[in-house]
Formats: C-alpha cells, structure tokens, sequence
C-alpha cells in the first residue's frame, strides 16, 4: 500500500511543481500581493505615512486665521497649503486635495466675540471629498482644536483679545436685558480679563502660563501598540501575509478538485480505479499531496515574509505549525469536495472561485473583521477563513501561546472533517461506462 | 478465465447492458463488437470492476472481484478508450507510475516498463513528455501502461481509435506478440476488419443484449451475402440489376456511379456465374476485388436495421 501512496502523492506533486502557472499562482502572487497590502496598511511602521492634503483659503488674513493656518501645517498628518476659493472647490473635486478650510473674512473678530457674549457664531465652511469622509472627520477634529487653542489664546493675551473685552465689557454695562445678579458676575468675568491681559502686557509675558497660551486639551494621550511585547512594533505584513496566504491556498485547494475532475475528463480515472486500490488510498493520497502543497506554500510565503519584512512568529512556534498543519488538512478536503460536487472542470472552476473569495473576503484576509458588523461579525465565526486568519494573528504579531491556537486549531480540524464527510458521502466512484 | 453471467446495468430508465452472457477461454481473443451505444465501454467497466451491475455478475477465474482493493484486479489490464496519460510527465514515468499502482518498485518497476516500451516500440521516447507525442504514440503508450503488472487478462476499449494506419498496424502487432505469450484479451470495436485479424470468436451486441456469439466464419455463414464482389465497370449504364438479382447465386447487387457491389454466398462456386453475366452482356471492368461484409452488413442481417451512429 506505501507504494501506491508514495507514487500517487509524488505524481500529484510532480504534477503541481510542473504546471507553471499554478506555482506562479501559490508562491509568487500571494508574495506580491501581500507586499502590496503589508506597505500600504502600514507595513512595518518604520516609512512615512502618506498626509492628508488640505487646502486652506484665508479669507480673513487676521492674526488667529494666521495661527490657525501655522498650527494646521505644524500637523504632521496633514499637507497643508493656501489656496484660493475657486481653486480649492476643484481640486476637491479633482481628487487633487481630500478638503478645502475656509476661514471667512471677520473671522477672527468674530470668532472673539461668540467666546464671550452669545452673539452668532462666524461659520468655516469644509469642502471634502465624499470619498474621503474618514479624513475629513479626522481634519475637523484637528481643526476644532486648533481654533480653540488659537482664539482662546489671543482672547487672554492678544491685541484682538484686548479690544474684544473691551467692546465686550462695554455691551454688557449697557444690557438692559442682563439680570442685575448676572451682570454683575460677567462685568467682573471680562474685568479681570482686561485686568489679566494688562499686567501680561506690563511684564512683556506672552506665553508664561496660565492662559496665556490658550485654552488647551486638559490631557495628553500617551499611545502603545499592544503587540507581542515591550518594545516589538506591530508589523502590518504579519497579517497581510497571513491573508493572502490563506486566499491562494485555497486556490490551492480548488486545483485538487479540478485535478481530480479533470483525471476523470480524462479516463485516468478509471485506469486509477481499475487498479486495486482502496478508495481510501485514492482520496486520501490527493488529501495528502493537497496538505504538503498547502504547508509548502505556507513556509515558502512567511519565510519571505520573515526573510525580507521581518515576520516574526512572535507566538508559539509550535501553534503557529498547528494552525498551518489544520489550515492545509482544511484546505485539502475543501478541494475533494469541490471534486465531489462539481460536474465539470471548467463550470466548477467559476463557481469554487467564488466561494472561496466569499471565505477569504468573510474571514478577515482582506479587511480586518472588526469592520464587519456585528452580526457579520458572527457569522464569520461558522467561517473556517476566520479561525486561520485569528489562528495565524495570535501566532504571528500578537505573540499568544499555544493556548490561543488551540481553538482556531479545532475549528479548522472540525471544519475538515465535516468537509470531508461531506466529500466522501457525494462522491461519484463509479467510473462512467 | 472470464465468465460474464447475465449482466444488467441500467442508468435511470435507459437499459446500457440488458443481460449479457459470453465465457472467454484463457489465452482466447475475443471480440466484442456493436455500434456506438450498444453497451461495450459498460460491459468492459463491470468487467473490469469500475462499475458495479444492477444485476448478474463476472467470474474471473472462478471468482467476482470482491472489493476496489481485490488482488483479483492484478489479472486485469485494462486500456481505456481515453488516452489515459499525463501528458505533463515523461512516458517512463507515466509507466512507472501505473506500474507503482500494482506495487511495483526498485528494479522490478524498471524492468517492467523497459519491457513495456520495448513492446510498444518507444524506448528512445522514454524521458520524453507525453505531451509531445502523436496521436498514434500516445495510443500505444496507453496500451503499455495496462502491461506493467504483467496482466493475464487485456480489456481493450477500442484501443485503435483515431490513429493513422501506420500506428494502427504497430498496435495489432503488438497485440498479436500478446496473443502469442498467452494472454487472454477481450477487444471491443466496431471494425469486422480489425475484428477479422485478430479476434478467435466475436460477441456482437446491440441495445444491451447479445445478437451473435460466434467464430467470425460463424456468423459470416449467417450472412446470406458473405463475400461482396467490387467491380470498377467501364460503363455500368442501363445495366439491367434486377437480372443480376435473379441469378441463384446472387444474394444482392447495387451500383453506385459505375462502381458494383455484388453479394455472393460462397465465393469460389458464386463467383464465376456473376463474371460471366458481366461478359455475356458486354459488361468490361478494369478492377475487381472480393472482400469480407463491414460490420453495418453484418448488423443489417442479424437485426434487419441499420446501423445507430448512437
């Protein structure tokens, strides 16, 4: 019987590593892509990350338009550079630019002025991109904060401030609308202000303390990747690597089916089954050199990955082989029971190509599943593509041990079995007369 | 050595084998004739065991193939009517291969397929890759991969299909060579020539069931036209054929262009009559040839039909 199984494992093999375009497919394009995906999802977070580019039209060209102008391009996420209204208006819609800021004329003064006294707020107007909306919640959270900094500043410590608490100290004394409790207490509010200002300006302080350099975030955000360990930056080729690894051998996986559809197309089918060989042997020998492609494209794909991105199986070693070990089984009674339920080679190429984007899609390869609704999210659980991908993550850039492998391990091996049985029970063994 | 027993295999309601019966000698050569459809390829897949019958069964040597992994099968060689090969591998190893399939190894699987090529007249081909072969090469290829394990028993599913001449005539040399060391083979066709050279007995079936199971002289003695005279007439017009019909050892005559077909029983005491009919009445011809009924006049007949293209 081992001699049987040797040959009809090595032939299956011979046969793969002979089809040029099928090793191209499994070792070459996940390479690729995954590099692709891996530089642009953040690679190995050591290059630059590409900036948003922002327009700014300073209508207004005051003191705090200028600021806020200076503390938008001292942003290191954004690109910001001044523009006109026109143009601005069409290199958003050129895609040139994710969005346009207009500072309106007064706006400083205004702006001053809404600070203290209920009075209508000045308007900025956004121009964005509809298919930028991410960037452009991101630039008006950095904007907002920009233009608190900047007003409250020059209201506690500019010229524009002085005059403003003064037009404002003015306003209130002359309310005749103000309760007289209410006046009092913002007469005193602004009074200190002009009193505060004035000795700022007498000891030459600009920028000492207190308010004087505006109102600001009452906390600083200190950021750590929760990776591995201590000091391992997040590798974003870890899961890129991962994912298309899990895409292409599945196409893997499609092949088997095919091959052994095509055998049949081809009346080696018969020859196979005219020999005396248990049919066992038969399905599990192509299971066999289904599962050593799988492992060998797996190997092939990290080790580049390791040798050229620095992967690291940062987990354990041993669950990260488990994972691969099911992934492959997985993978190759996928590909019987794509032989199993096919009828022939070329209509079931299609079909089996959309089933296994669909997997790969709901398991992560491509986006991350967090994105994916909740109930999405759920379903994907019923997703073998979902266990590898987790699987391969625990062990790959988030450094769990062998514990966190076991789970993704049994579903994949519990996703075989039912795959195979399945396989196995539709299984046409008659060899057509 | 094979007892075929009223076998019966239907798919769905079309009935392929509706009970057949036929016994081979061993070392005999039989041929198992029929139009496309008759129930061949299925005869030789239960035979062989892929498939299983609804009903009756085959004896090999006494004894039915008990399972896929029977050590019965190593009796068996079976040359499929597809060219069963992979093209991507080399012809050594395609034979390799088939023969590891029958647990040859080392130097008896090396053996096996240097005898095999040298059956088959493709040593210097060996390392080459099926792929690059001819229609004609691959056929005897796919007739040498059946040899490997040395088989006592060759089923040949109409292992001449699609070939030129040239690698027609290789491939019955080799079957004769085969003969000759004893084997027993069952060949199917629809060829009376192929079936003429060859074959010691010929089954002939038709929708599932067995019409004649006779030696080929058996069954032309069955033909009441079993020899066809061919003449090339130097003018075969206003020939009168009901006259020529009407002689007593005419059994049919037709004339398509100047080209007549003449249906005799006995050729050496019919013959004669019909050459002097063409002579007393001033019938000249360049050309004639006697030859065997095709397997469509035998059909004919047996089964007062033409032959089914299906």
């Amino acid at each position: 019987m081992m001699i049987a199984l040797r040959a009809l494992v090595r032939k299956d093999l011979r046969l793969f590593f002979a089809d040029r375009r099928a090793v191209i497919m499994s070792f070459v394009a996940p390479i690729v892509i995954a590099s692709f995906f891996g530089y642009i999802f953040g690679g190995s977070q050591t290059q630059e990350t590409s900036k948003i580019a922002v327009l700014m039209v300073d209508q207004d060209a005051s003191p705090i338009s200028t600021a806020i102008f200076a503390d938008l391009q001292a942003n290191k996420s954004l690109d910001v550079k001044g523009s006109g209204l026109d143009a601005a208006r069409e290199s958003v819609r050129k895609g040139n630019a994710a969005l346009a800021v207009i500072i309106p004329k007064d706006f400083g003064a205004e702006a001053g002025r809404a600070f203290f006294r209920p009075e209508k707020k000045p308007e900025i107007a956004v121009f964005y991109d509809p298919s930028h909306s991410a960037e452009q919640q991101m630039v008006q959270g950095v904007l907002t904060g920009s233009v608190m900094q900047v007003v409250s500043k020059e209201m506690f410590s500019g010229a524009t401030g002085e005059s403003v608490v003064k037009e404002s100290l003015a306003a209130v004394d002359q309310s005749a609308g103000l309760d007289a409790g209410d006046k009092r207490s913002l007469h005193d509010l602004l009074q200190s202000v002009e009193q505060w200002n004035q000795r700022a300006r007498a000891t030459g302080a600009t920028g000492g303390g207190g308010l004087s350099g505006g109102v600001r975030m009452p906390y600083e955000v200190r950021e750590e990747a929760i990776t591995a360990r201590t000091g391992v930056q997040y590798n974003g080729y870890a899961h890129s690597f991962g994912g298309m690894s899990v895409q292409f051998i599945l196409f893997v996986g499609i092949d088997v089916g095919i091959g052994l559809l095509l055998q049949r197309q081809r009346g080696l089918w018969k020859r196979l089954r005219a020999a005396p060989l248990s049919r066992g042997l038969l399905l599990g020998s192509r299971a066999i050199s289904a599962a050593i492609t799988s492992m060998l494209v797996l190997l092939v794909v990290f080790g580049f990955a390791r040798v050229v991105f620095g992967v690291k199986i940062e987990g354990s070693m041993a669950g990260f082989i488990g994972v691969c070990l099911a992934f492959s089984f997985m993978t190759a009674s996928f590909g019987l029971l794509v032989a199993a339920l096919g009828k022939t080679p070329e209509a079931t190429r299609g079909l089996s190509i959309l089933v296994t984007l669909i997997m790969v899609m709901l398991g992560g390869a491509w986006v991350p599943a967090f994105l994916f609704p909740q109930w999405l999210q759920t379903v994907t659980m019923f997703v073998p593509t979902r266990w590898a991908m987790d699987g391969l993550d625990a062990m790959t850039w988030r450094g769990l041990g062998f514990s966190a492998a076991i789970q993704p391990i049994g579903a994949l091996l519990l996703s075989t079995v039912i795959f195979g049985v399945l396989a196995v029970s539709r299984f046409r063994w008659d060899a057509e007369g | 050595m094979i007892e075929v027993k009223d076998l019966r295999k239907n798919y769905g309601t079309n009935v392929a084998v509706g009970g057949i019966s036929f016994q081979i000698e061993r070392g005999e050569t039989i041929g198992l004739l029929g139009p496309n459809g008759a129930g061949k390829t299925t005869t030789v897949a239960i035979i062989s065991g892929l498939l299983r019958p609804d009903s009756g069964e085959v004896l090999i040597e006494g004894r039915a193939i008990s399972g896929d992994s029977d050590p019965l099968k190593h009796k068996i060689g079976l040359v499929p009517q597809d060219l069963a090969l992979y093209d991507e591998l080399s012809a050594h190893d395609n034979l390799s291969f088939f023969g590891a399939l029958y647990r040859l190894d080392g130097p008896a699987l090396a053996r096996a397929a240097a005898a095999a090529l040298d059956l088959v007249g493709l040593t210097d081909k060996a390392k080459e890759k099926v792929g690059t072969f001819s229609g004609g090469m691959k056929r005897r290829l796919n007739l040498a991969a059946a040899l490997m394990h040395d088989p006592d028993i060759l089923l040949l599913d109409e292992p001449t299909v699609g070939v030129d001449p040239q690698s027609r005539n290789a491939i019955f040399d080799n079957l004769e060579t085969l003969k000759k060391r004893g084997k027993t083979l069952l060949y199917t066709t629809h060829y009376m020539e192929e079936a003429e050279r060859l074959c010691d007995r010929v089954v002939i079936i038709d929708h599932g069931k067995v019409i004649a199971n006779d030696t080929l002289h058996g069954v032309y003695r069955l033909i009441p036209a079993a020899n066809m005279l061919l003449f090339d007439l130097d003018n075969a017009e206003g020939m009168s054929l009901d006259e020529l019909r009407g002689l007593p050892s005419v059994r049919s005559a037709d004339v398509t262009g100047n080209n007549l077909r003449v249906g005799v029983g006995n050729l050496s005491t019919d013959a004669p009559a019909v050459l002097q009919w063409l002579q007393s009445n001033g019938r000249a011809y360049s050309h004639v040839v006697s030859e065997r009924p095709d397997l469509e006049t035998v059909f004919l007949n047996l089964t007062g039909r033409k032959l089914r293209d299906s």
